[in-house]
This record gives C-alpha cells, sequence and structure tokens, in this order.
C-alpha cells in the first residue's frame, strides 16, 4: 500500500513549461481557475439561498401551478430584468439574479483563460477561448 | 398544493437526486427532469431550465476541487468546448420546434442508455488506435498526478471525439442535462484518456456546456424562479454531501439502486411520451 503523500507547502508546478519564462505558467491558471469557480458557486448559493427565504416568506401558502408552461410571458427573461428587479426587492428577481450569476460563473471562467492564454501569448487558445466565450455571450445576451 | 410544500419536496426530492449521481459518478441532473415532470406534473420546459441551472451548480463546484488537483486537462477541455457550445446551441434552437412529447421519449432513451453503460462497467479490451498528430499540433497531451509523480498521456482520435462532442452539447440543451456519461465515452473510449482525466475533463466542460443552453433558456422563460431554487439547493447540497462523506464508500449497492430509479424514470418518460402525456 502506498500512502498519499501529504500536500506539499511548495507544490511542484507540472504543467509549467521548461524554460520558457512565461507570464502565467499553466498550473497557476489551474489554481485562479478553480478559485473563481468556486466564488462563483458560493456567491450564486448565498443570493438564491437570501432569494429563496424572501419568496418562501411572502408568496409560499400559494398555489403552486407549473403544470403549464407561461415563460414566455415571464418578466424576467433577462440579466437586466433580474438585476433591476432584485434592486428593487422582489424576492422571484433576487432568486433569478442568483441563477444568472451561477450562469455567470463558466462565463467567467472562460473569460478568465482567454485572459491566462493571452498573457501566455498562446495563439491557438487565446482563438479557440475567444470562439467559446463569444458562443456564450450570445446565448445569454443575444 | 402550496408553494413551501413545492419547494420542500422538490429539495429533498433534488438532494437526492444529487447525493447519488455524484457517488454514482452519473450526475444529478439525469434524474431531476423526469422527477419533475413525472412527480409534480411540472412542464418539461421548466424541468429543463431547472435541471440545466443546478447542473451549472454541481460541475463548477466539482470542478474547482479537480482542477487544482491538476487531473483536468484544461486545453482538452477548451478545444472540446468549442464543439460542446455549437452543439448545444444548435441544441436549444431544435428544442424550439421539437415537440416535448418526442423530447420525454429521447430522455427516457437516454436514461435506459445511461443505466446500461452504469451496469456494464468499464472494461475495453479492444485494440488502442496510434497517438492522433492532432493531439501533439493542439498541444493536447498532458500528464496526470499519480503518486509519486506524474503519469504522461497521449490522445487518440481527436476528430472522432469533437464529433461525440457536438452530440453530448445537444443532447445536454435540449434535455437540460450535463451528459457526462456521452462526455466520458467520448474521452475515455474515443479520444483514449486515462479515466480520472477523462471524468475531470467532462466535469469541467459540463458548466460552460450548460451555460450555452441556460442563457440561451433564460430568455425563453425556461428557468423559474420557483421552481429551479429548491432544484439547484438540493441537487448542490446533496452533491456536495455525496462528495465529501460518501467518498470511497461502497457504491456497488448505491450504484444499483440509482440504476433501478432510473430504469423506472425511463419507463415513465416514455410512457407520458408516446401516449402525449407530456
Amino acid at each position: 500500500m502506498t500512502p498519499t503523500p501529504p500536500r506539499q507547502s511548495t507544490p511542484v508546478k507540472p504543467n509549467a513549461e521548461v524554460g520558457r519564462p512565461r507570464a502565467w505558467s499553466d498550473y497557476d491558471v489551474e489554481q485562479v481557475v478553480g478559485r473563481l469557480l468556486q466564488a462563483g458557486v458560493i456567491l450564486a448559493s448565498i443570493v438564491v439561498v437570501l432569494g429563496g427565504t424572501l419568496l418562501l416568506a411572502r408568496h409560499g401558502g400559494e398555489r403552486t401551478a407549473f403544470a403549464v408552461f407561461r415563460g414566455d410571458a415571464s418578466p424576467l427573461r433577462s440579466v437586466s430584468a433580474a438585476f433591476v428587479g432584485a434592486v428593487h426587492g422582489d424576492p422571484r428577481a433576487i432568486v433569478q439574479l442568483g441563477l444568472v450569476l451561477l450562469i455567470a460563473t463558466p462565463v467567467a471562467r472562460v473569460a478568465l483563460t482567454l485572459g491566462a492564454f493571452l498573457l501566455q501569448r498562446d495563439r491557438l487558445y487565446v482563438v479557440l477561448t475567444a470562439i467559446v466565450l463569444v458562443l456564450l455571450l450570445f446565448g445569454l445576451f443575444a | 398544493m402550496s408553494l413551501a410544500l413545492f419547494a420542500l419536496l422538490v429539495a429533498t426530492g433534488s438532494f437526492g437526486a444529487g447525493l447519488l449521481g455524484a457517488v454514482t459518478g452519473l450526475g444529478g441532473g439525469i434524474v431531476v427532469v423526469p422527477m419533475l415532470t413525472v412527480l409534480f406534473h411540472v412542464d418539461i420546459r421548466y424541468a429543463i431550465g431547472a435541471s440545466l441551472v443546478s447542473v451549472i451548480a454541481t460541475s463548477s463546484g466539482a470542478a474547482s476541487a479537480y482542477v487544482r488537483e491538476g487531473y483536468t486537462n484544461v486545453r482538452i477541455g477548451i478545444f472540446l468546448e468549442v464543439a460542446t457550445t455549437v452543439g448545444a446551441l444548435v441544441g436549444a434552437a431544435v428544442a424550439n420546434v421539437v415537440p416535448t412529447s418526442a423530447l420525454a421519449v429521447l430522455f427516457g432513451v437516454v436514461l435506459l442508455y445511461s443505466a446500461y453503460r452504469s451496469l456494464r462497467g468499464d472494461k475495453d479490451t479492444s485494440a488502442v488506435p496510434p497517438p492522433d498528430p492532432l493531439g501533439e499540433k493542439l498541444r493536447l497531451n498532458g500528464s496526470y498526478p499519480e503518486a509519486p509523480g506524474r503519469i504522461p498521456y497521449v490522445v487518440h482520435r481527436v476528430r472522432l471525439g469533437f464529433g461525440v462532442m457536438l452530440f453530448a452539447g445537444m443532447l445536454s440543451a435540449l434535455l437540460g442535462i450535463g451528459s457526462g456519461v456521452v462526455k466520458v465515452l467520448a474521452m475515455d473510449r474515443a479520444m483514449r484518456l486515462p479515466f480520472k482525466v477523462s471524468t475531470t475533463t467532462s466535469n469541467f466542460m459540463i458548466g460552460v456546456t450548460a451555460a450555452a443552453s441556460a442563457g440561451v433558456y433564460l430568455h425563453r422563460g425556461y428557468i423559474d424562479p420557483s421552481v429551479a431554487f429548491p432544484v439547484m439547493l438540493g441537487v448542490l447540497s446533496g452533491a456536495v454531501l455525496g462528495a465529501r462523506v460518501l467518498a470511497g464508500a461502497d457504491v456497488v449497492w448505491l450504484r444499483r439502486i440509482f440504476t433501478a430509479v432510473v430504469c423506472v424514470l425511463a419507463v415513465e418518460m416514455l410512457y407520458k411520451g408516446l401516449t402525449g402525456g407530456v
């Protein structure tokens, strides 16, 4: 049985390319990307819990009617509508804002990796990441 | 049913889905849509919107740990995300014209296939194809941590993997699932990546894939806050507990139970779809 080695205080930089000094190694990118994803999920969850609690407090007794789709008439169908409604204290809009933050988390991750590849002057991956980012922004705002 | 009772029951069910999904590796998203439509009579469009949101939460949460541990191949992830996001946007566009009963039938088929894959295990004895020169060109080859150092690997059949990812993206958007089963299939079987790299990189990509169609569905009103919030919080807390507490537990029985649930839901979805009940 091989015991798992304890986490090193000075971790080896496994993916760093030797001999080519760069602004950001792949290892650094991995650490920042991991933290960003974690922060996004935690922030979104806090907003959703807050909005959900208010929603139940104000509308918890109302009868549900989700069997019929009326989403096309919902006022909360855009990033800006969720934001404006949340600022005015509408519980449904606060929840929606939390969900928008959650959807934005992977988008922010792609934007961050794009910045990292720019710093690394990795043109191939700048292009590939930019394509993914444009597609995501198209889905979110178009 | 009052909103408070609905939220409580849906959150409880979603918690179980997240827990079993994390432990078995099938993901919780796959049972959320059938649970909402079959048990709670929620319109499948609301169910798909809520499920996608929960998929983003669990995959981002899990990916944050895997990425920092160095298992995830970020370059492979980004390269294949081009395929999954294109597939997801196509899927979201197609979803507008596909009747919901057809979605239910497709869902039933995907559920049955997932159950089959889960039971069949992951033995593969076919010959390993030669390394793909594209892997070198696109710098997809990498290494993963394995005490005491790192093990290098090369990728195979890049084009085939990319093609399967287009399909995985479409499926994710149409059904509101992470389609991790198909993503792992593309990387593990087609591209011959180490299993741990396949699963963690799949997880890394699921959030981006789901975000592409979730953006579109937000504008179509598929994402209803009252349906989505108990689902998201339930699945996320279940998945966190499943990953933390039950990691390394004997999952054979849990896997069998989950597979049985998946099969029952598959039959229900097929029945509802074929009789026009959705």
